[in-house]
């Protein structure tokens, strides 16, 4: 019950977060509309995930949080490189393969940010999630072995990921 | 100062576009649609991200709301190309021939 309740008070503050950023103005009438929207939302989806859901707002989870946003961006470039370089060679070399991975993440939020940042990283796709089970398609599949996939795809962004939700 | 902004702006946009590009040209001739669904989310979140940086070059006071959009993007691209890889995999759509192991077809044959 606690949970859920400050679960909805994140939501709540990120979402009217978001519409002053987005109005860029902090006028009352503004602010009433925005508090308004927001508390229905809140009200609304009382299960629903935002970005600070289940944040451990420490020190260390802000550093982390940078720093997984830098590494982030670094490997965003990099797979659109890779990617490039695929689809403009003639003979388009790709090794397709769907593999599984396992993540040490226990948070909801935190196995949502990965499964989304497997997506946006180089020649990776996660297909499906259950529990902790990542499927994962592959581009140029590099193993087929749990551990194997697992070090080479999950461990680089559970690293910080695990400081940041757990 | 403003003139050299528009000129970062500018290359930022046409890096961003030639991204894009590269991404439509994935989906042509890549042969199955995951192969495709990762052409199209990595170049069209760098593409549209670049090209966001190069507007805020170009319009610095938009700057805030640009992020925003950014941010929206950076969230719900990967998000949706996830649904749609499992929709298509749930209905059994193809895969390429070249592929070479499915462990999600595996397990979920070992349930039923």
């Amino acid at each position: 019950m606690m949970r859920r309740l400050r679960d909805s008070l994140v939501l709540f503050a990120t979402l009217l977060l978001f519409w002053v950023m987005l109005m860029g103005s902090l006028a009352a009438d503004t602010l009433i509309v925005g508090v308004m929207a927001s508390l229905v939302i809140a009200l609304l989806f009382p299960d629903g995930l935002s970005f600070f859901t289940e944040f451990r707002a420490t020190p260390r989870a802000f550093l982390a949080g940078f720093l997984y946003y830098g590494y982030f961006l670094k490997e965003l470039v990099k797979s659109n490189l890779t990617l490039a370089a695929i689809v403009v060679s003639p003979s388009l070399p790709i090794d397709p393969g769907i593999v599984k991975v396992r993540t040490r993440l226990k948070s909801r939020m935190g196995r949502l940010m990965l499964a989304n940042s497997i997506t946006l990283t180089p020649g990776t796709l996660t297909v499906e999630l259950e529990g902790e089970w990542l499927y994962v398609h592959w581009v140029r599949m590099e193993s087929a072995d749990i551990d194997a996939a697992t070090a080479r795809i999950v461990a680089g962004f559970e690293h910080y990921l695990e400081v940041m939700y757990g | 100062m403003g003139a050299i902004l528009d000129i970062i702006g500018g290359l930022l946009m046409v890096a961003g576009t030639a991204f894009l590009l590269l991404g439509g040209l994935g989906l042509i001739r890549m042969p199955d649609v995951y192969n495709r669904i990762q052409a199209g989310t990595k170049a069209t979140t760098l593409g549209t991200l670049l090209t966001l940086a190069g507007v805020a070059c170009l319009r610095p006071e938009w700057l805030l709301k640009l992020l925003l959009i950014g941010f929206f993007m950076l969230f719900t691209n990967p998000l949706s190309s996830q649904v749609l890889a499992r929709a298509a995999h749930r209905i059994g759509e193809d895969k390429a021939p070249a592929t070479r192991i499915d462990r999600l077809a595996e397990d979920l044959g070992d349930k039923s």
